[in-house]
């Protein structure tokens, strides 16, 4: 992998850069929060990179300035060769927390992107219908937010960043706010979602299994400030089995990697 | 035992229903026997009226009254006066709300200034509104002076407007700050990634997200301009009007009339209310089962 880079990225297409990125928060009572030191990362087309960290390691908050929500205090930060200064219609984003517009019904929230793309109401009724049904969310089109499950609320979610057709999907602790056998299911189904389409992903997760599990990459952050202390790749086939021992030994490191840094 | 307790929970809903209709009515009957037999005791209709008698000026809205009109035809001048009133106040609250509570410079810069007159209730600006308008109206000016179109716009004086106005601005103001402000952060951010500018967020994101906060605004302010009504229509030049029939009905002993004209001021005010409350039921079901 290292020597794709290496022939001038003709292999590797890196279409995320970010160089010497800092982030410095003013807090509520003036003094600065440092959030992010020093982050020097790339990522390529079709990877899927999670990242890790403690609470506070500024993962979120790099995320958002791959987004395009935040500004960097300092560094440079090119996704698709521009520099980044608000959200590219390349990219799409889903939230941990449900971001779905409450007064709309379902097809009108996966719509909501294309509509603003100027697409025409039928041309995005019509792609946001075949997603719903490749989401199995047929027959909730008419539906209301409020009268969905949480993990259905998150498919809808997904699929109105999908449905814009991104390059890059920024993921923020999707299945963060989800129980335990919703997050399983969604992770599998995320997955085989992957598997055919292969757009690039960065998810940032509290979970270490979730990350070995999805992941063809994981980046290990530290506490405050936020700094990058481990870059892996997966080597696991998928679908990949959470018993193997091999997945034992990838969360096995990263857990005592993340726990070593976060005193 | 299936059958026992289907019947027994459709015993149960009838108790439940029965008892949703009878409690409210407890009060407002013993309120009425109160009024009826105090009315029969002092034997002064000045003083107090018989129900009967109210009821004869209600029950007869069409008839002449004191020789100004019917009860229908002043309660309609009043509700044409706090419309105009109303519907202006709304047209500059609800846009000065959205882009306060969106714009921290646009608070910063205006809240100082509105929140200093506030606490001025709408009758304290009376004298100043008498001193700047007098007896004008929207006759005035339009430019009519005469014919039907005077005669009409005449009775709509624009210190009455602008009284009304006050009264309806803040709550309408309020509740459009509050409810812009309330959105919740994430709808923003998502809808930016989704490659939104500020017109779309505004128009697309925090205005339907803030819709019901502004009709509970719309609905608080119409019940507010609807009580400024009376003191408005006591001002100098006012011929019309259900507050002016009260008033003048009070100077001439006709309690009845009084008392229909607070009734009557009751109903419009009670179906105005209802009004708002069917929209938000209606419309606005998502923001009590979103929570």
């Amino acid at each position: 992998m290292g020597e794709f880079v290496k022939l001038g990225g003709l292999l590797l297409n890196q279409i995320i850069k970010l160089k010497g990125i800092n982030k410095t928060f003013l807090s509520q009572n003036n003094s600065s929060i440092k959030a992010l030191k020093n982050i020097n990362l790339n990522i390529a087309d079709n990877e899927f990179v999670c990242l890790i960290g403690p609470s506070g390691s500024g993962k979120s908050t790099l995320l958002r300035l791959m987004a395009g929500l935040v500004q960097p205090t300092k560094g440079k930060l090119e996704v698709m060769g521009r520099n980044i200064k608000k959200p590219i219609k390349e990219a799409a984003m889903v939230f941990q927390q449900y971001s779905l517009l409450p007064w709309r019904n379902i097809i009108e929230n996966v719509a909501f992107g294309l509509e603003i793309r100027g697409v025409a109401k039928e041309k995005r009724y019509k792609i946001a219908n075949n997603i719903l049904k490749k989401f199995g969310l047929k027959g909730f089109n008419e539906s209301y937010p409020y009268e969905l499950s949480g993990g259905m609320k998150q498919r809808v979610a997904i699929a109105k960043a999908i449905a814009i057709s991104p390059e890059i999907i920024y993921m923020d602790e999707p299945f963060g706010a989800l129980d335990a056998f919703t997050r399983t299911k969604m992770q599998n189904s995320f997955k085989e979602y992957w598997v055919e389409d292969r757009k690039t992903i960065v998810f940032v997760t509290h979970s270490v299994e979730e990350a070995v599990f999805l992941g063809t990459r994981v980046i290990v952050m530290s506490a405050r400030p936020g700094r990058i202390i481990g870059d892996y790749k997966i080597d696991l086939p998928y679908a990949r089995d959470k018993w193997n021992s091999d997945f034992g030994q990838y969360v096995k490191k990263f857990t005592k990697l993340i726990n070593a840094n976060s005193k | 035992m299936e059958e026992v307790l289907s019947k027994a929970r459709s015993d149960q809903k009838i108790y439940i229903n029965l008892k949703g209709f009878v409690y409210p009515i407890i009060i407002p009957i013993i309120f009425l026997f109160v009024w009826q037999v105090s009315s029969v005791k002092i034997d002064n209709k000045i003083i107090l009226p018989s129900i009967i008698q109210v009821l004869d000026v209600l029950t007869n809205p069409t008839k002449d009254l004191l020789s100004m009109g019917s009860l229908i035809s002043n309660v309609f001048i009043s509700i044409i006066r706090v419309s105009i009133g109303y519907i202006l106040a709304a047209l500059i609250a609800i846009p000065l709300g959205v882009i306060i509570g969106y714009s921290k410079k646009a608070e910063e810069l205006s809240m100082t200034f509105l929140n200093s007159f506030r606490p001025i209730a709408p009758l304290a600006w009376v004298p100043l509104v008498l001193a700047w308008f007098g007896t004008s109206s929207m006759a005035s000016f339009f430019g009519f002076d005469s014919g039907v179109l005077y005669i009409f716009f005449s009775n709509i004086k624009n210190a009455m407007i602008f009284i009304i106005f006050i009264g309806a601005f803040y709550p309408i103001l309020t509740n459009s700050i509050y409810g812009v402000k309330s959105v919740r952060k994430i709808l923003i951010d998502s809808s930016l990634t989704l490659g939104a500018n500020k017109l779309e967020i505004i128009l697309k994101v925090l205005l339907p997200a803030a819709m019901p906060s502004i009709v509970t605004g719309l609905r608080v302010g119409l019940g507010i301009a609807w009580m400024c009504l009376v003191s408005a229509e006591m001002l100098p030049g006012s011929i019309a009007g259900i507050g002016y029939l009260i008033n003048h009905a009070y100077t001439i002993a006709r309690t009845d009339v009084v008392i229909s004209g607070m009734i009557a001021i009751s109903i419009v005010g009670g179906i105005f209310n209802y009004m708002f409350i069917i929209i938000e039921k209606k419309f606005f079901k998502w923001e009590s089962l979103s929570n």
